[in-house]
């Protein structure tokens, strides 16, 4: 069960699928490259949770996904989040902790909800979306409304009690839900061998009779495909499926981290390994596009974010008066 | 805005009934009402229809989709119902005792409670959870706390615990019908005790009204859930010796109902505050707190707290009754107010 891709029709990758998928994850990793050196110039504090190296993964899913179905994610969501289709200025905002924010200033990176683009959850609770999402998945499926749920998290949330009764519970109700364990092999600052018992997570789908699929993350051949298949069996009602999706993160946990932790080596081959110019490259050299081509469309993506951040810096801080709204629907004493 | 049914005659429609009988109507009537009202729950589904049989019947009429039993999973219950309530379902999970709360706490407390706000108000979780517990039983520390501090403590939450039948229903229907996550708390000892008229059909009384359970002149007796009924019998009481004690039903905690509360107190000048929770950071600490800030120079006396033991609830039966707050508890504390 731990990949059934072989065993299924396998759905095709063409070039105009590999350009949209370069596409998304150009943008969600010219998007981290500018926060991380807007944060390195001082010019914005808090805390951040870079993903940069894991861009395929969403951009893959949301190559397949449609606008109105529902995305959780975490803490390290921001490729997620760009990937969905949050707009950028409102996203920049909220990072910026502006009143133009999706949330109004009152979320951050860490808690990102934007319902216009499906975005419905982002949580600093390691593992916390992924029964959250099994709501949503169920909702869907209660409402007949043909939406399915994608919820993002990593290996180290594979470990959480609520990952086995959520994987559990949707299984039990078929429900249209997609799992996706983005495993960037560490748990915070702890590799994935101290803290999992497992080689594959995608193994622990056997456990609860659920569609299972270990893929390279960063290739975006076999990203597609699960995708595809996942998301295509969620909603002919063929119930949920755990992707386990092996990629690497680059900038360690957290801004700051001197990743003493993550050895020199695969760090660096990892880096030289990254799969977006690496996607890039192939593009190129497949003749799908010619270099000028993929260089247009990387300045439209660099000017969409220029002008987030041109946004964010120029919108308004949250009104002090607005402190107590919005804990309730009616503002309680 | 109490909805109340009417006969032809003009009489209130209703009949005497149970508390448990309330909660369960108000479930059936709000699943017919509307569609998007749904149960998840261990044990809840027919036969069983829950421990004490208050959703017997409802699987049968609604069906299995919106009368869901689940796996022994609280965090995939109160997570399944946060992720349906942001995505248009009014869910109504049951956390089977109010001790497993603590099991699904990071989902209520950091998300249900939270999701409102850090969306910035895009998203809201209209679910009502349903939970029950109480000391009293022999059921021992871990089925029988009184856990509303930490809810109240937790902006985002809504808290009600009801004290009659009447309220039960009354306020169940509105927490289902409320668009933030609400706490029903449900006393069992009362499920069978508190029996009272029901207004028929979809009665429903505003969360944030408290209710004076007794009207009088000397002293006022805060409460809710099962103790107002023990300050009720100890204000009987005290009629007797001349000492006339005001008897509040707060019904809800968050919202609460500060004006009826101070403008009791302001009337008697003597306040004590009943409730079954351990007494150390229990909400009569916020109370007397409140009172004490708003009426000081009218009080005749410190605000008195009544309430359980510092300890974990006991097994055995001396030692239960010697940690929960008594009558005779309450006595005292109000005949202290008047030396």
């Amino acid at each position: 069960m731990t990949s059934q891709i072989a065993e299924e029709v396998e759905p095709a990758v063409d070039a105009d699928i590999l350009v949209r998928i370069f596409t998304i994850a150009t943008k969600a990793k010219l998007y981290d490259d500018q926060y991380r050196a807007m944060m390195n110039a001082g010019k914005v504090g808090g805390m951040y949770y870079s993903a940069r190296g894991q861009e395929i993964i969403p951009a893959a899913i949301n190559a397949v996904l449609s606008p109105d179905d529902y995305v959780v994610t975490m803490y390290r969501g921001v490729h997620d989040q760009v990937s969905k289709g949050v707009p950028l200025r409102t996203l920049t905002a909220e990072l910026f902790g502006r009143a133009s924010g999706s949330c109004k200033g009152k979320g951050g990176p860490m808690h990102i909800t934007d319902v216009s683009s499906g975005l419905i959850v982002t949580t600093g609770v390691v593992g916390s979306g992924i029964p959250i999402a099994v709501g949503v998945g169920l909702s869907a499926q209660m409402r007949r409304s043909g939406q399915v749920a994608v919820v993002n998290f990593g290996d180290g949330a594979a470990n959480i009690g609520a990952f086995h009764e959520a994987l559990n519970m949707a299984s039990l109700w078929k429900l249209p839900v997609i799992f996706v364990c983005q495993n960037n092999r560490y748990a915070e600052y702890t590799p994935y061998d101290q803290g999992t018992s497992v080689d594959q997570i995608a193994k622990r789908g056997a456990a609860y009779s659920m569609r299972a699929m270990h893929v390279d993350g960063n290739d975006p051949d076999a990203m597609y495909r699960a995708a595809r298949i996942a998301i295509d069996a969620a909603r002919a009602g063929d119930g949920p499926t755990l992707i386990e999706a092996v990629t690497y993160r680059f900038e360690g946990h957290m801004m700051g981290d001197t990743k003493e932790y993550q050895p020199k080596e695969e760090l660096k081959a990892a880096i030289e390994a990254d799969p977006v110019p690496r996607l890039r490259h192939r593009i190129i050299a497949s003749e799908y596009r010619t270099e000028a081509e993929l260089a247009a469309i990387e300045d439209e993506l660099q000017n969409e974010i220029d002008d987030a951040f041109e946004f964010a810096m120029a919108a308004p801080l949250p009104d002090v008066a607005d402190l107590t709204a919005d804990v309730y629907g009616t503002e309680i004493r | 805005m109490t909805i109340t049914a009417k006969s032809s005659d003009g009489a209130v429609a209703g009949r005497k009934m149970k508390m448990i009988e309330a909660i369960s109507e108000a479930i059936d009537l709000a699943m017919e009402i509307d569609d998007s009202v749904f149960e998840l729950g261990e044990d809840i589904q027919d036969p069983k229809g829950g421990g004490f049989g208050i959703h017997k019947g409802l699987s049968t009429k609604y069906g299995l989709d919106r009368v869901r039993p689940t796996p022994i999973s609280e965090q995939a219950i109160m997570g399944a119902a946060i992720g349906a309530a942001i995505t248009g379902m009014r869910p109504v999970p049951e956390i089977m005792l109010m001790n497993f709360m603590a099991v699904c706490a990071d989902q209520l407390i950091n998300h249900a409670a939270k999701l409102r706000y850090m969306s910035g108000g895009q998203t809201n979780v209209p679910l009502t959870v349903r939970t029950m517990t109480g000391a009293g039983g022999g059921f021992g520390a871990q089925h029988s706390d009184m856990l509303e501090g930490p809810l109240v403590h937790t902006p985002g939450l809504k808290v009600v615990i009801p004290s009659t039948a009447a309220d039960a229903k009354g306020l169940l229907l509105s927490s289902i019908f409320d668009d933030d996550p609400v706490v029903f708390i449900e006393m069992y000892p009362l499920y069978f005790s508190a029996s009272d008229f029901v207004p028929a059909g979809d009665y429903r009384v505003p969360l944030g009204e408290a209710r004076i359970a007794r009207q009088g002149s000397d002293v006022t007796l805060i409460s809710w859930g099962r103790q107002v009924h023990d300050c009720l019998a100890v204000a009987n009481d005290l009629s007797a010796s001349g000492i006339e004690a005001e008897v509040l039903d707060l019904r809800t905690l968050v919202p609460l109902d500060l004006d009826r509360i101070l403008a009791s107190v302001g009337k008697t000048g003597r306040a004590v505050v009943v409730h079954e929770a351990v007494r150390r950071n229990g909400f009569g600490a916020e109370l007397a707190a409140t009172i004490s800030e708003e009426l000081f120079g009218q009080l005749h006396g410190p605000v008195r707290r009544v309430a359980a033991a510092n300890t974990p609830v006991p097994y055995a039966s001396v030692l239960e009754t010697a940690y929960m707050p008594s009558r005779a508890d309450i006595e005292q504390a109000v005949r202290g107010l008047f030396r």
